[in-house]
């Protein structure tokens, strides 16, 4: 899918179009059968990238004060608490429950075909030479139509009044779209990004996309042949909606239960039909106006 | 132990979601931004009537229809500018022409369509230059049932379910609302003898947003609950009464200055009404995350189903 009409010459897609700066397409797995929740990928996020501080909330409901993924959440910690038939039956209870916790350290999935760069009106979305998708703060004017293209609802704009008041006049980024760059220019310099540097149990691994599935292809058997038949990973396929994900994830459970979409479809897939509905609803309204000019003529 | 603490357990109409919490985000978009949509599909509509009088010989109606034209795409791209997070970055709009996002797209066209209905209006005002003012009549009544209809395709263009899986239905939608009121603001502005073809372009936009509304809405299936409940009902219900009573009027009593006068306001409104609740629609498929949560679950039942014949009964 072409993301410019350039009109002559086609332009290039990724990689291609980096010529001799090309680089391997660059990612993240994140296997949540290990995340703790401790949040340091949240925090390392901020610190590293200058996100400001959203207002503190307290949701009243597990350990997930961060809520969503934000202009101002780049990386978000969801806790599910499930009850849960017990690994070991006991004696007392017929049908004995234990409490499990599900935790996945969510974040932009870097999609290989990304609704938000393919709607984005200015420019200011655009794939980089690893082939992760960054916004240019800078070119950005707010029109905030990546935010509801996105399938996964990871896109928003930052506005002052969900700043505590003290942020005040110095954040930056006021009235433009924001969300993770899987830290750009950490890769530059050669460095993996913040929040996988700060995961204190490797649950978020970053690397070559590649190996990363080849990785995550061996972990999902080896928790399957352990017990764990419930292990899935989300996003690796080439083939799903979106062309997969430059961020995938090993589940434990249904995707939805995470707060992940099941089946996610870029909505740019479907193009064809929407020009060609828009094309034939105008011919309708040129046929319409024709047809109440003449009609008096007779 | 309370649902919300069992993480993941189904909702009670059988979906599993994270504590019910919305999986997309809903726009940030303000109600000026349907209020374009409203304004620029009556502009649209009316440079093609106008254009088609002018062929006609009908020069009231043709101006008639230049005005309605000229006011309605004047206020558009002050509404659209000052609805950005980044207002003095409107022209950034301009870097690219972008077939995939029907925004870029628009504003190619609200541009292109506000310079020739600015020249044709001028040019009806000053009374000069007819060829010029043809020309310019020409290539804003071209433009304009794109003009209409770009817009159901920008609300189609994103993961919203009760806008993108209406993707095939909205475009129409919104021409038979644009015609609907361009034909009526036209027949306002006219007197009721020449007006003739603005009554019927009203009438006929009216029958086919009212009927691409059934479609779309029985096409949806369940994704159209926002039509039905929800903060849009009262809106889509309205914009129907209205729709259906100022297609009425305008069928008895559009002769008459009077009658006109009400059933063209009516159809304004009720093209107003339409665009709000779809507007309103998408906010609330989005906040819900069962409208999401379950047509993909669906589909992947299908398939599953599909690639597993042998297992089905």
């Amino acid at each position: 899918m072409s993301p410019a009409l350039n009109l002559g010459t086609k332009p290039l897609g990724w990689p291609q179009s980096y010529g001799e700066e090309a680089a391997p397409r660059m990612g993240f797995f994140t296997d949540t059968s290990i995340c703790i929740g401790c949040k340091a990928c949240e925090i390392a996020c901020k610190e590293w990238n200058e996100v400001p501080e959203d207002n503190l909330v307290f949701s009243g409901q597990s350990f997930d004060n961060t809520g969503a993924l934000s202009a101002n959440s780049w990386r978000h910690v969801a806790f599910i608490e499930q009850n849960v038939p017990a690994a070991t039956p006991t004696a007392e209870a017929e049908l004995p429950e234990e409490l499990r916790w599900l935790m996945s350290s969510d974040v932009c999935k870097h999609c290989t075909h990304a609704a938000c760069l393919d709607v984005c009106p200015t420019g200011a979305i655009f794939r980089t030479e690893f082939g992760t998708v960054v916004i240019q703060d800078d070119v950005c004017n707010g029109c905030g139509y990546c935010i509801p293209a996105c399938p996964f609802g990871v896109i928003s704009r930052r506005e002052r009044d969900q700043l505590p008041a003290a942020a005040g006049a110095e954040v930056a980024g006021l009235g433009t779209t924001h969300k993770c760059t899987l830290c750009y220019d950490r890769l530059k310099d050669g460095m993996e990004p913040a929040c996988a540097k700060a995961c204190p149990t490797n649950s978020i691994q970053f690397g070559e996309l590649d190996e990363l599935r080849e990785r995550a292809g061996q972990r999902v058997q080896e928790l399957q042949l352990q017990g764990a038949g419930e292990a899935r990973l989300y996003g690796e396929d080439p083939h799903d909606g979106v062309g997969g994900l430059g961020a995938f994830f090993l589940l434990l459970d249904d995707p939805e239960v995470y707060g992940l979409p099941p089946d996610p479809v870029v909505p740019t897939r479907h193009l064809p039909e929407i020009w060609g509905a828009a094309v034939l609803a105008g011919a309708a309204l040129a046929g319409a106006v024709v047809a109440a000019v003449a009609g008096g003529r007779k | 132990m309370s649902a919300a603490q069992n993480g993941g357990a189904p909702a009670a109409d059988g979906y599993r979601s994270y504590y019910g919490k919305p999986v997309l985000k809903e726009p940030v978009w303000e109600p000026i931004v349907p209020a374009y949509f409203f304004l620029g599909g009556t502009a649209g509509a009316a440079a093609s009537l106008g254009l088609a009088a002018r062929i006609t010989g009908n020069a009231p109606l043709a101006r008639a229809a230049t005005y309605v034209n000229a006011l309605a795409i004047t206020a558009s791209p002050p509404l659209l500018i000052a609805d950005l997070g980044r207002p003095e970055r409107f022209l950034n709009m301009l870097r690219m022409f972008k077939l995939t996002s029907p925004m870029s797209v628009g504003t190619w066209i609200v541009s292109a369509s506000g310079l020739a209905s600015g020249a044709a209006t001028a040019l009806e005002l000053l009374g000069r230059m007819p060829r010029a003012k043809l020309a310019a009549e020409a290539a804003a009544g071209a433009l304009g049932p794109f003009l209409a209809t770009y817009t159901a395709a920008l609300l189609a263009d994103t993961s919203i379910p009760v806008w993108h899986e209406a993707r095939r239905e909205l475009p129409f939608v919104f021409a038979g609302s644009s015609a609907a009121s361009a034909g009526a603001a036209s027949a306002l502005l006219a007197a009721p003898p020449q007006a003739a073809a603005a009554r019927r372009l009203a009438v006929a936009g009216a029958a086919l947003e009212l009927v691409a509304t059934a479609l779309m809405q029985r096409r949806l299936g369940f994704l159209a609950d926002p039509y039905r409940r929800g903060s849009a009902a009262k809106l889509t219900a309205s914009s129907g009464a209205l729709t259906a009573a100022g297609t009425a009027g305008m069928l008895v009593a559009g002769r008459s200055r009077a009658g006109t006068l009400a059933a063209g306001t009516l159809l304004l409104a009720g093209s107003l009404a339409k665009r709000l609740a779809v507007f309103r629609a998408g906010f609330e498929s989005a906040r819900d995350p069962r409208y999401t949560i379950v047509s993909q679950r669906r589909r992947v039942e299908r398939r599953a189903a599909r690639s597993q014949p042998s297992s089905r009964r």
